[in-house]
């Protein structure tokens, strides 16, 4: 194409030749690639892991199949254990008897995400609409690095306060010492959802604040109040970025781990009273890897299957998330 | 908006627009003050842990308490393992990510053609890998650097590519924001001059770029330091009483130690566990005062 260009230029130059082919810079340019290439093969190692030692390993063990230790395993009985697997409600994979119903954890997932996501997805995008719509810029220039703190604070560091405060602190006192355990999914939930909030507010802020001005505009020259152009006008014009930033939100708090392990518990339990504790799927990894674990063991194969089941949810939320973007992107740019 | 009152006379040259009716104005400033009770709900949260955490460590925070091995014994129990394994963790998590964060980023800035599917891929994947869950990078670390594959084992180099890989997101997204705002005029000028492409990068983009680089590599080591989940499966060891001495030792990390500390029966650890915070905390602050710092300082415009 170069040379192409260069023979059509006027006033008679002779056309540029072919520069020299320079293999460093042939070298280099592969070498990045590599390290682009090496995000890829990150998603490729987890799936490939995931599902080897799950569809590989798990369930072709005989003892999830329910046929102890030593009995011969069959495809019925792989097909069993999924099933067991995905509808079982009795989780127990280290204390006899054996059982690997996944559902309690489950249970113990969406128990603390809806509840994180009662906090998170009012207080995020109110915050967003206050930061995108009313705040005037000093005001946002004080307030962004505030949520932007309260982004970068570790979870373990939430995992501490919703432990030593929220819960004794706050719940016990409301609902009385006998009613609250030490370990509650609603605690954990609580403070997950100020974990997430952050994400929620300024991925629905930056959505916000795609919506042309001219569409406000319109709206306050036929005589519209500031509430009405907010919420009648702006946000409906942003509404898949800010569906965008709730379904990220879902997604951060089914994968948070330190939160509700340190506060709502490490005990399976299928219910839905969030004064009790419970066992998230996040909790059940991080109780279960602590420790040196052989690697043939039943425990270690829980593992896997257990992070297949949340990663599977989490790329859904995250593929869904990312095409809602993707839509405000191209309406708006 | 029915209140066109008979009081504004539509008869005068010069029409006024009937005030908003009284009902709508409170709703207004009602809306408003209730958006601003949301942030300022997560200010007084943060300031709620902030009081929480310093109140409950402040008296455990001493130079002993920096200097001392972990112990069965709160009242001797110190950080100084944990201090030096997040140290070790924080050079080899940089040895790692700057190299392939950097280049992820110029390949896919200064190289890509975004009309190839591959390159889309790797895009869409990027922004994908930044949402999944920190523990699952611990499932891949436990199977490919801790056991099978690479089987270094439950050592410093593991931990850092594991936390590595988990921040290599917030590096390339912020890379790739600093070199592209590196402006198109610089690499024009720089070709005609008879640079080649790499030359081009290597001498002009980076070097405008650098502060921004910088600036998100701090970031992402900010987010590393404070991870825990990843660490439970790739092996970080809860007693430890010697100082990390290079890649291949067995560490402990002060996100570590704090969830270690909890885990204790005994009351007084609970405050052991606030007083590193307290220290994670500062240099979490620190490092982000660095980071801004650097911007505001080394920020080119353009």
């Amino acid at each position: 194409m170069a040379a192409g260009t260069a023979s059509a230029t006027p006033g008679g130059r002779p056309p540029l030749g072919a520069a020299r082919r320079r293999w460093g810079e042939d070298v280099i340019r592969a070498l990045l690639f590599l390290a682009a290439m090496l995000s890829i093969l990150t998603t490729i190692g987890i799936v490939v892991a995931l599902a080897v030692e799950t569809f590989g390993e798990f369930f072709a063990d005989p003892i999830v199949q329910g046929k102890g230790a030593d009995g011969a395993t069959s495809i019925g009985g792989y097909l069993n254990g999924i099933a067991d697997f995905v509808f079982g409600t009795d989780w127990s994979p280290n204390i006899r008897p054996l059982s690997f119903g996944v559902l309690p954890l489950v249970a113990g997932t969406l128990l603390t995400t809806v509840i994180a996501l009662i906090v998170a997805v009012p207080l995020g995008l109110g915050a967003a609409i206050y930061l995108s719509e009313y705040a005037d810029p000093r005001v946002r220039k004080v307030l962004k690095p505030i949520l932007e703190l309260l982004a970068g604070v570790p979870t373990i560091v939430f995992g501490y306060f919703a432990l030593t405060f929220v819960t004794p602190v706050i719940l016990q006192a409301i609902f009385g010492q006998e009613d609250v355990g030490s370990f509650n999914a609603l605690s954990g939930g609580l403070v997950m959802g100020f974990m997430v909030l952050p994400t929620v507010a300024s991925v629905s802020e930056d959505a916000l604040s795609a919506v042309p001005g001219a569409l406000r505009e319109g709206a306050y020259g036929l005589g519209a109040s500031k509430l009405k152009v907010s919420t009648r006008i702006v946000v409906p014009a942003a509404l898949s970025g800010i569906v965008a930033a709730f379904v990220l939100g879902i997604s951060r708090a089914i994968g948070e781990t330190m939160i509700v392990l340190l506060a709502s518990g490490a005990q399976p339990n299928l219910t839905f009273n969030p004064l009790e504790a419970v066992e998230t799927m996040t909790a059940f990894i991080g109780q279960q890897a602590t420790g040196d674990i052989p690697v043939d063991s039943v425990r270690y194969k829980t593992i896997f299957a257990v992070g297949a089941l949340l990663f599977l949810m989490t790329f859904v939320m995250n593929a869904i998330s990312i095409r809602f973007v993707r839509r405000y992107r191209e309406v708006y740019e | 908006m029915s209140a066109a009152s008979p009081g504004f006379g539509t008869t005068t040259a010069h029409r006024r627009v009937p005030p908003a009716p009284r009902g709508e104005r409170v709703r207004n400033v009602v809306f408003e003050i209730l958006l601003a009770l949301c942030l300022v709900l997560a200010c007084l949260l943060l300031g709620t842990l902030l009081v929480d955490v310093i109140s409950d460590g402040a008296g455990s925070l001493s130079w002993d308490f920096l200097t001392r091995p972990p112990s069965a014994l709160p009242t001797l129990a110190g950080l100084e393992p944990a201090i030096f394994g997040t140290l070790w963790l924080v050079i080899t998590c940089v040895a790692f990510i700057v190299p392939v964060g950097v280049g992820t980023a110029i390949y896919l800035e200064e190289y890509a053609d975004r009309t190839r599917w591959w390159n889309r891929l790797i895009e869409v994947n990027i922004q994908n890998l930044a949402a999944v869950p920190s523990i699952v990078y611990g499932i891949f670390g436990l199977a490919f650097l801790y056991r099978g594959g690479l089987d270094l084992g439950p050592v410093i180099l593991t931990g850092g590519l594991t936390l590595g890989l988990l921040v290599l997101p917030v590096v390339i997204v912020t890379a790739r924001e600093a070199i592209r705002a590196v402006p198109p005029s610089i690499r024009e000028g720089a070709m005609a001059l008879g640079a080649t492409r790499w030359q081009t990068i290597w001498r002009q983009v980076l070097p405008g770029s650098i502060s921004g680089v910088a600036t998100g590599t701090i970031l992402a080591l900010s987010r590393a330091i404070g991870e825990t989940a990843p660490l439970l499966l790739i092996g970080a060891v809860v007693f430890i009483t010697e100082n990390p001495s290079g890649p291949d030792s067995r560490y402990t990390a002060i996100p570590f130690q704090i969830f270690a500390w909890l885990r204790f029966p005994q009351e007084e650890f609970k405050n052991k566990a606030a007083a590193a915070i307290i220290v994670l905390m500062v240099v979490l602050i620190a490092m982000n005062s660095i980071a801004i710092w650097l911007r505001n300082r080394y920020q080119r415009k353009w």
